[in-house]
């Protein structure tokens, strides 16, 4: 322990033992790394060291045109790459005032909620082995290489997608990819239904979930605490109802609440988010809009291959796009969208040319890891990795 | 036995075959073990792998039935570290310990009746004494000395956690584990496995088996099972290794060989459960006997192998099916569910026992 940074090195109490745990241990879910300070088993203080999986992101997208930006955003949240794109679009069209065509709204509120249940499938998963129980993780991730099948239809990509382009959509989706995705949703409730035998009944599991790493309504809010863990809480906020982006006006969905704030609840709230999201998707499904899928606006969105070929203008933009990149409007612009994990921002600033001046990432991970510290106090260490489970945190939102 | 008279040429003869019998039987029952233990190994890789849609094991061999001799190998050839800051003596001791008592128990097992081999006969069993459970459970539960001492002396937090996670949780769960097996004991009124197992023959109402489990004993079966469970150190009461919390547990700071010991000491010692349940609740080797002569020989060592392989079965069903206690909520079911359960059962059949008697 004698070359942990200076906060880190003041020793224990009397009879406490610092525990390092992370950066790599089985359960920190990438690179966390937490210090305990333990009392036999009982956690005395948790402190969360960030930092180890810093990318430098934000600073790199200042030096890039704000279409390049795009692929960067996929790597912060590797687990939503489609909500990042999602959130940057937002803003970078809120700038421009680009109106983006129907069926690209569509689509976008289509990948974004496989996006959701890709990720929520990761986090059963792991939370789940974390607590002892390995076959779920299997089965989630079965499901979930379907969603990534549908991801690689779409975009030829697995996880970083870069699907979603400023403007609208990279490519149009494939033939038969709506009819695969609609089998998809009509099977996938009973596998939720599979999760939950194996998880929401079993007394074990609830044994190491209910009442556990507690947070009330009051803290959350506090701490800052975004998405399932907030809801958990019993606070009712979810921006896809409250602050509607990308057509999700247009979507009927209830938004799960729970109300007792521990690890349980937060896990009904989330499985009750898997089930919802494969509503939203069938209702895309049913409704999806004909027409384009790109904003006709030439300066900004690249047009089709055929026209370059047959059309002077499109060429020209072509050329310029990729090469000069185009400009934005000066001004700042903040777009929150709902992740899978919470509250996903982009704030950023424009100073009329064709390179952001500044990218801000508003990662829901960073506020919800505040309120680990707060959660674990007093509990055992076995709590502390159900804990780090139930924020479902990602380190590439952390550290950015 | 049958009874014969003793002449000196006779018990010189009978000395040599003895000591010859009991040398061949002593080889195979350590090789059918270790037999055992690697392939209980390739079972729970295979089951584990089928529960959850995979395959496991294909490559080595046909089924990847050579894949226990791969690992074997692979363990064999891996560097063996030893880390620095490692108490040695005890550290080297640790895994031998908890190999070596996990494969003794063995000794006193039975596998089947007695069999004549030419003039001589012999029970298919190393030895058999008279106080055999006894024996068994005084061994197996030394061997929570390999896993405390593997704990202490790697000098490592985590390490240093599941060996005093292991040692509180077997000595708490040995307690159960001893009591669930009293009642059996008072109905066979010997502590003699063949003795047990004898007391298990026939049937009654016509058809069900007089085996423990069906007859008065079958709380107690369900409590030695969870007990032994605990005992062994396996889902849901992994604790001492929750790979989830504490890295590997006890044996963070092993590898190669060494880690391979502890492993098959923790397989040994799941085979010695599974005999242990076969034999006090599931009538050992009884079972019809039909067939041919020599079928009619080996079968009850086929009822036994067969029975031994369902407990091994269930391990690892249960494993891939439950996740994991916590610390507390382990301690609290063992001595406020397990123990006064087990209490009661031991009254509740010698109560019986008395009335009848």
């Amino acid at each position: 322990m004698t070359n942990l940074p200076a906060t880190f090195a003041e020793p224990g109490q009397d009879g406490t033992l610092i525990l390092n745990m992370g950066p790599q241990h089985p359960s920190t879910h990438g690179v966390l790394r937490l210090v305990l300070e333990i009392d036999g088993e009982t956690i005395v203080r948790v402190k969360p060291e960030i930092g180890y999986l810093h990318t430098g992101i934000e600073k790199t997208c200042e030096a890039k045109f704000y279409q390049q930006v795009v692929p960067l955003t996929d790597r912060i949240d590797y687990l939503c790459p489609m909500t990042n794109n999602l959130a940057y679009c937002l803003a970078v069209e809120k700038l421009l005032g680009l109106e983006i065509p129907p069926k690209a709204q569509w689509m976008r509120v289509l990948m974004n909620e496989l996006t959701r249940i890709n990720s929520h499938l990761v986090w059963l998963g792991t939370h789940a082995m974390d607590l002892g129980a390995m076959t779920v993780f299997l089965y989630c991730f079965r499901e979930r290489e379907d969603v990534l099948r549908f991801f690689e239809m779409v975009s030829g990509q697995r996880m970083m997608t870069s699907y979603f382009r400023i403007g609208g959509l990279a490519l149009e989706p494939p033939l038969g990819f709506f009819e695969k995705v609609k089998k998809f949703a009509d099977r996938f409730p009973g596998n939720v239904d599979e999760y939950e035998g194996l998880l929401t009944g079993n007394p074990i599991f609830v044994m190491r979930t209910k009442g556990v790493a507690h947070l009330s309504a009051d803290d959350a809010i506090a701490m800052g605490a975004c998405g399932p863990t907030l809801r958990g809480s019993g606070v009712d906020i979810d921006l896809r109802r409250d602050a509607p982006y990308t057509g999700y006006e247009n979507f009927k969905f209830n938004v799960p609440v729970r109300t007792e704030g521990d690890v349980f609840a937060r896990y009904l709230c989330r499985v009750a988010e898997l089930r919802e999201s494969i509503g939203i998707v069938q209702q895309a499904l049913a409704g999806m809009p004909e027409g384009p899928v790109k904003a006709d606006a030439p300066k900004v969105v690249l047009p089709d291959r055929e026209k370059m070929k047959t059309q002077m203008e499109a060429l020209i933009y072509h050329f310029k796009i990729i090469t000069e990149g185009f400009t934005v409007p000066a001004g700042e612009v903040y777009q929150a969208i709902e992740s899978p994990r919470g509250e996903m921002g982009y704030y950023i600033v424009s100073d009329g040319t064709a390179k952001p001046y500044r990218v801000h990432m508003r990662g829901p991970s960073y506020a919800n890891l505040q309120a680990l510290a707060k959660m674990c106090e007093g509990q055992l260490i076995a709590d502390v990795v159900a804990a780090i489970g139930s924020i479902d945190v990602v380190l590439g939102d952390i550290d950015r | 036995m049958p009874k014969r008279h003793w002449k000196t040429k006779d018990i010189l003869l009978s000395i040599t075959a003895f000591l010859i019998i009991s040398i061949v039987k002593s080889a195979a029952v350590i090789g059918v073990l270790l037999t055992a233990v690697a392939y209980s190994v390739w079972l729970e890789r295979k089951v584990s792998a089928h529960i959850q849609n995979r395959w496991g094991p294909t490559r080595v061999g046909p089924f990847g039935l050579l894949q226990p001799l791969a690992d074997g190998v692979k363990f064999i050839f891996k560097e063996d570290l030893t880390q620095p800051h490692v108490y040695k003596p005890l550290y080297i001791a640790a895994p031998i310990i908890a190999v070596v008592f996990a494969i003794s128990s063995i000794a006193v097992i039975p596998f089947g009746n007695w069999v004549n081999i030419g003039p001589w006969g012999t029970y298919l069993q190393i030895t058999d004494l008279n106080i055999g459970l006894l024996v068994v459970l005084g061994i197996t539960s030394m061997g929570v000395y390999g896993v405390a001492l593997a704990g202490w002396s790697s000098n490592n937090k985590y390490a240093l956690l599941g060996g005093l996670r292991a040692s509180a949780q077997m000595v708490s769960y040995e307690v159960s584990l001893g009591l669930s097996l009293v009642g059996v004991v008072i109905m066979a009124g010997s502590l003699s496995l063949r003795d047990i197992v004898d007391a298990q023959g026939g049937v009654f109402w016509g058809f069900i088996p007089r085996w423990n489990i069906f007859h008065g004993q079958t709380l107690a079966f369900f409590i030695y099972m969870i007990s032994a469970y605990a005992e062994t150190n396996r889902t849901p009461f992994d604790l001492p290794e929750a790979e989830s919390e504490l890295v590997a547990g006890y044996h963070t700071e092993y590898s190669a060989m060494k880690f391979a010991m502890f492993f098959m000491a923790e397989y040994a010692n799941m085979v010695t459960v599974a005999c242990i349940a076969t034999l006090l609740f599931l009538g050992g080797w009884h079972g019809p006997i039909f067939g041919p002569p020599l079928l009619q020989a080996i079968m009850p060592v086929i009822w036994f192998c067969l029975k031994v392989f369902f407990f091994m079965f269930l391990y690892v069903w249960v494993r891939w099916t439950l996740p994991r206690f916590r610390y507390d909520q382990l301690m609290a079911f063992g001595w406020k569910v397990l123990l006064p359960l087990a209490v009661a059962n031991v009254v509740y059949t010698a109560l019986v026992v008395a009335w009848r008697a």
